[in-house]
């Protein structure tokens, strides 16, 4: 993957000529490796450095566009094998296998079902990505189906089937939608790769083995397509993993370019909750794409929140704005209760206010993100802080009962809080759980 | 999986017979990950109806409830919470407590893992008695926190049990009270990491990567950090709103039991891909559900 600066120096006229910009050639070396600067800043690089240059500079594992527009999906471009090292980039992909098979009726039904499964959670959009249309029937029968899914989602779409002919139909039908060909193989290889060369379409490769795999989008770069994602076939859960892991691996740590792309799964388990389990386990490890074959809310909902808890990035939690949100239709006599900018900490808060049904106003404080007990041992939610943010926000325009409700947990800074603040201080519940019957019990 | 658990440390719970204890078995722990099942000793207050249901009522009397998981849903490990004895609870006394453990390990012959009710104070007086209430059998106690930790060590020693050491969220607090534990005498290969996790959802990525960093940090050869880990993770995970509200207030998206069940496996299985390796659940369905999940991955 990257060079490392003496790599670079090595590589490099060493006239230090500075035309660069850099005093030196070495100084140049070290900018690039850090990728704060373009090669293109040196006019020497003999043609032979450049290329091998250009290489370096590309991601280990690259990104893949599925469908169009807003909500396209991207895929790949990850750079480490555990999320602490950096972070995950770009969140898997998670869709849903339709077969043609099915009736107009039935595939109407589902496609809506996937379709509508959309939910907001800790301040994100959360839903599915895609639809997998499996040709089963006649190419006929998969035009039709197609043409139903077509016209009842936006989402994006995976196209199976490994007839020529019906591919071919089938991209001109969904030309603006880029979809997703699964699959060509080594056999299929000469009748699908005029298609995929025709209408420039991402493509998923697969080989069951990692070698033949790497041998085959060799070849497919050759021919000139590198929208590629892989897939090594059915096997057992273990041995998947096995395989996704040293994709990644061999991608990140061996500059394998040839396995540097994003990986597709396919559940095999036929129980609901097992392929449940099963798409878990490819989502925390390497998935690109994960598609199932059967569709339940409660499971789609733990797996798309899953999904969300992992790509994450570590370095930062999820914040929202620091203001002063009113909660329903709320008045001067309105309770106030005030929380960190921690959004799960917010959000766990809104819920439970929600639900209770009484209006109330949330002061979010900044606190970097921190939730209540980390912040208020890193001193960022304390009787200090939340006088600031009172003061801020102007709390005292909005609620004049002059009391405020803070996290069970913060008793200890009543005493404080009431002396800067001057306001009352009421000590909430320590769980979120307990808001609820709480307010009712103040009101 | 790409965490092998090469050199964590097997922690050997539950003593046989020949080991001078009455256990049908003994539980390694770090060596394949495996489950408990977790039990109370007094009748849940707050617990989803659905567990009524499932245990057919059994939950107001715990030895029924502990045989059940034993008899009809094959446990080979109960976890046991003495919630009874917290003082916003039951507050029940030591002796109490002390008396339910023997009788506990009279009615059922599989090892037990025992955690006190989270009341330091409360802990340190009943947790020591039930230590010389089950001697001999080789228990997992817990749990160990930074600045309450000499009371349970000691009883753990005095009657040769092992021990949980429980950190928030933080792999340098776990390490420093490795060293300490072990510094009273109890070896290192005694010690269960309780690395307290979230459940999905409500945090579970923080606890997700500490675990990843110290097995990582383990396997480059840190035996203070090479234990295995130990997952409350039905305790957290029905907490959750998703395993709890109605579907009449959410409606779309499955029963509140059926997404308590995802809830709970879905959190199981992530964790077992971050290194862990006892998970103590609540629904016997999820952990049917993550034993099959645990098969697949041998
Ligand atoms: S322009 Fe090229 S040759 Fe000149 S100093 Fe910079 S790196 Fe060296």
């Amino acid at each position: 993957m990257a060079l490392s600066g003496l790599d670079i120096y090595k590589l490099l006229p060493k006239t230090n000529c500075r035309e660069c910009g850099f005093a030196t050639c070495l100084a140049f070396a070290m900018q690039l490796a850090k990728k704060s600067i373009s090669i293109e800043k040196c006019p020497y690089l003999s043609p032979e450095s450049k290329v091998r240059l250009e290489a370096s500079s590309l991601p280990p594992i690259r990104l893949i566009t599925v469908g169009e527009g807003e909500s396209k999906l991207q895929i790949g471009n990850e750079t480490v094998l555990f999320r602490h090292e950096e972070k995950f980039h770009h969140p898997c992909g998670i869709g849903f296998i339709l077969k043609d098979s099915l009736s107009d009726e039935e595939l109407k039904k589902k496609v809506a079902l996937i379709n509508n499964f959309q939910l907001e959670r800790v301040g994100q959009h959360l839903s599915v990505d895609l639809i997998a249309l499996k040709q089963e029937k006649a190419k006929s029968r998969f035009i039709d189906a197609l043409k139903i899914v077509l016209a009842n989602t936006k989402l994006n779409l995976v196209l199976m089937s490994q007839d020529p002919v019906a591919l071919k139909e089938a991209l001109v039908l969904s030309s603006g939608r880029r979809p997703l060909v699964y699959k060509i193989t080594k056999e299929n290889l000469s009748s699908l790769l005029p298609v995929i060369k025709e209408f420039k379409v991402p493509v998923v490769a697969e080989s069951n083995d990692i070698s033949s795999l790497s041998e085959l989008t060799q070849t497919l770069a050759k021919e000139g397509i590198e929208e590629i994602v892989v897939d090594t076939g059915l096997k057992p859960v273990a041995q998947k993993i096995l395989d996704l892991t040293q994709v990644r691996s061999l991608s990140l740590k061996k500059s394998q370019r040839s396995l540097g792309y994003p990986f597709l799964t396919i559940t095999s388990e036929s129980d609901n909750y097992a392929q449940t389990e099963e798409a878990a386990t490819y989502i925390s490890k390497y998935a690109g794409i994960v598609l199932l074959n059967h569709f339940d809310p409660a499971c789609v909902l733990s797996l798309l929140t899953l999904r969300q808890n992992i790509y994450t990035d570590p370095q930062k939690p999820l914040q929202i704005e620091p203001k002063l949100y009113p909660i329903g239709k709320t008045d001067k006599n309105s309770p106030l209760l005030v929380t960190t900018n921690f959004s799960l900490s917010y959000y766990t808060v809104l819920g439970e206010v929600e639900a209770s049904k009484i209006p109330s106003y949330i002061l979010s404080v900044d606190t970097e993100g921190m939730s209540v007990l980390t912040a208020w041992a890193a001193e960022k939610f304390n009787a200090e802080k939340i006088t600031e943010a009172m003061k801020k926000f102007e709390v005292e325009a909005s609620v004049s009962k002059k009391s405020i409700i803070i996290p069970g947990y913060l008793a200890v800074m009543s005493g404080d809080l009431q002396e800067q603040s001057g306001w009352e201080v009421i000590v909430g519940p320590k769980e979120a759980a307990g808001i609820p019957s709480f307010l009712k019990n103040i009101n | 999986m790409a965490i092998e658990a090469g050199s964590v440390s097997v922690v050997s719970v539950g003593a046989t017979k020949t080991e001078g204890g009455t256990r049908a078995h003994k539980i390694e722990i770090g060596k394949k990950p495996q489950v408990a099942f977790e039990v109370w000793d007094t009748a849940p207050l707050d617990w989803p109806e659905e567990f009524d249901k499932v245990f057919a009522g059994s939950l107001k009397d715990p030895f029924s409830w502990a045989e059940k998981c034993v008899n009809e849903y094959k446990a080979k490990i109960l976890c046991v919470k003495l919630q009874g004895a917290h003082p916003d609870f039951e507050n029940k006394p030591p002796e109490a407590c002390a008396k339910f453990i023997s009788q506990l390990l009279k009615k059922v012959d599989v090892p037990l893992i025992i955690s006190g009710c989270g009341d330091d104070a409360k802990d340190n007086l009943v947790l020591p008695l039930c230590c010389e209430a089950a001697k001999n059998e080789r228990c997992l106690i817990g749990s160990a926190v930074q600045d309450n930790y000499k009371t349970l060590v000691a009883a753990v020693l005095a009657d040769e049990h092992n021990i949980i050491a429980e950190s928030p969220i933080d792999i340098n607090i776990a390490k420093q009270l490795n060293i300490l534990i072990s510094d009273m005498g109890l070896p290192l290969e005694r010690i269960v990491i309780n690395p307290t996790i979230g459940s999905l959802g409500y945090g579970l990525e923080y606890a997700y990567s500490i675990m990843e960093r110290a097995r990582l940090a383990a396997l480059a050869g840190d035996r203070t950090i090479a234990s295995p880990f130990i997952c409350f993770v039905g305790q957290e995970t029905w907490r959750a709103k998703e395993a709890r509200i109605s579907s009449e207030e959410f409606p779309g998206w499955g029963s509140e039991t059926e997404r308590g069940l995802a809830w709970e496996f879905v959190t199981a299985v992530a964790l077992l891909q971050a290194g862990a390796d006892m998970l103590v659940m609540r629904h016997p369905k999820a952990i049917e559900m993550i034993n099959k999940n645990m098969g697949t991955l041998r």
